[in-house]
């Protein structure tokens, strides 16, 4: 029949991150439209992936993101709940569903909690940093809301590529770590470029009179990481892995305090 | 005190000496505690089985210049400062190993 394809609409979307692939199931295509639309660059076109959600929307009425997360253990399977959200996840079968209002960020929080989950075996992590690739090397920029992630994002000369503002994605692989671009944003509201790189620094940030770096080493950059690390579940296994990894990443990758005016002269010292 | 106090290190936490430090993280809120060197001979010798005016005696009395009963009074606010946040099991009886698991403190 010339000139006309039926095409069969997809009841899935494959996101892709840090080379996980996650299967995201719904039947309501308005919800897999924004879930295309928010992963732009993490959507996967093979029809493969290593794990499976259903996804069920839940009436806007029940959104409450100000709640704490809670990620526990029980019988077999890691329970995520927050206010806006509630999921369930078998990593021996890799299925789970997840019950959530129709909005991109509840299902951003399920995925970095998933994430999580899935890298500690792996001594990865999720780190509130922003993070950028220079000269083939990533550069990671650690610190609370307001210590200047986005700043140091929005400052990022142009042979830098963003791999977030917000959360990087951190992957132990072959004794090296990794930074790996996520589409996780925060005040920037730009998904980071889906590339990879070994890291060589990372900054704990802070603002001050003059652009400057002093090393941190020690238990003082052990608690200067640990600070930052995202830890969702309450789980003594998984916090025990996350707490090697950081003792770990430390003892492998340079931690340094960068005192910063925000201005795009503070790249200067990023080499 | 009259009777004896016996110490343990809860196991729902992660923890590693660093230098003169330890590092110990709450398994349940992930908060970050760091014990330096004298709150760190208290919680590598809390085992269970030593009581803790024992500790204070052997490890702490004879390395540091302080009296027995400083020592203790300040090794008691320590460990039920640490049973607070989860990390320490405090019992007037000694404490199995295999009892020191989260939620299992008395």
């Amino acid at each position: 029949m010339p000139g006309v394809t039926l095409a069969q609409q997809r009841s899935d979307v494959v996101v892709e991150i840090g080379g996980l692939p996650i299967r995201l199931r719904s039947g309501d295509p308005a919800f897999l439209r924004l879930v295309q639309e928010r992963y732009a660059g993490y959507v996967s076109s093979s029809n493969d992936a290593s794990f499976d959600f259903e996804v069920e929307l839940a009436p806007p009425s029940t959104e409450c993101r100000d709640e704490d997360v809670s990620v526990t253990w029980d019988s077999g399977r890691w329970l995520m709940q927050r206010g806006d959200f509630r999921a369930e996840w078998n990593p021996s079968t890799a299925h789970g569903r997840i019950e959530q209002v129709i909005n991109p960020y509840s299902l951003d929080s399920v995925l970095r909690i998933v994430h999580t989950l899935l890298l500690a075996p792996k001594g990865g992590f999720l780190v509130h940093a922003s993070s950028a690739i220079r000269n083939g090397r990533a550069f990671l920029f650690a610190g609370v809301s307001g210590a200047g992630k986005t700043t140091m994002a929005r400052l990022a000369p142009l042979d830098a590529a963003l791999l977030t503002d917000e959360i990087s994605y951190v992957t132990l692989q072959d004794g090296q770590y990794f930074a790996v671009g996520t589409p996780f944003f925060g005040e920037l509201a730009r998904v980071g470029e889906n590339l990879r790189a070994p890291i060589k620094c990372l900054y704990l940030l802070a603002k001050g009179p003059e652009n400057k770096i002093e090393p941190i080493v020690g238990a003082d950059a052990v608690r200067g990481l640990l600070g930052n690390i995202l830890f969702f579940a309450r789980d003594p296994k998984v916090v025990k892995l996350v707490f090697d990894a950081a003792f770990d990443f430390v003892s492998r990758v340079p931690i340094r305090r960068l005192t910063f005016v925000p201005d795009s002269r503070v790249w200067e010292l990023i080499v | 005190m009259s009777s004896k106090r016996y110490v343990a290190r809860s196991t729902a936490i992660a923890a590693r000496v660093l230098g003169d430090e330890t590092m110990v993280m709450s398994a349940t809120n992930s908060t970050l505690f760091t014990l330096d060197e004298v709150a760190t001979v208290i919680w590598e010798s809390a085992d269970g089985a030593t009581p803790l005016e024992e500790i204070v005696a052997k490890k702490i009395c004879t390395q540091y210049n302080i009296t027995p009963e400083v020592a203790l009074k300040d090794a008691e606010g320590f460990v039920e400062s640490l049973a607070e946040h989860g990390l320490m099991l405090l019992s007037d009886k000694p404490i199995a190993q295999s009892t020191t698991a989260l939620g299992k403190t008395k």
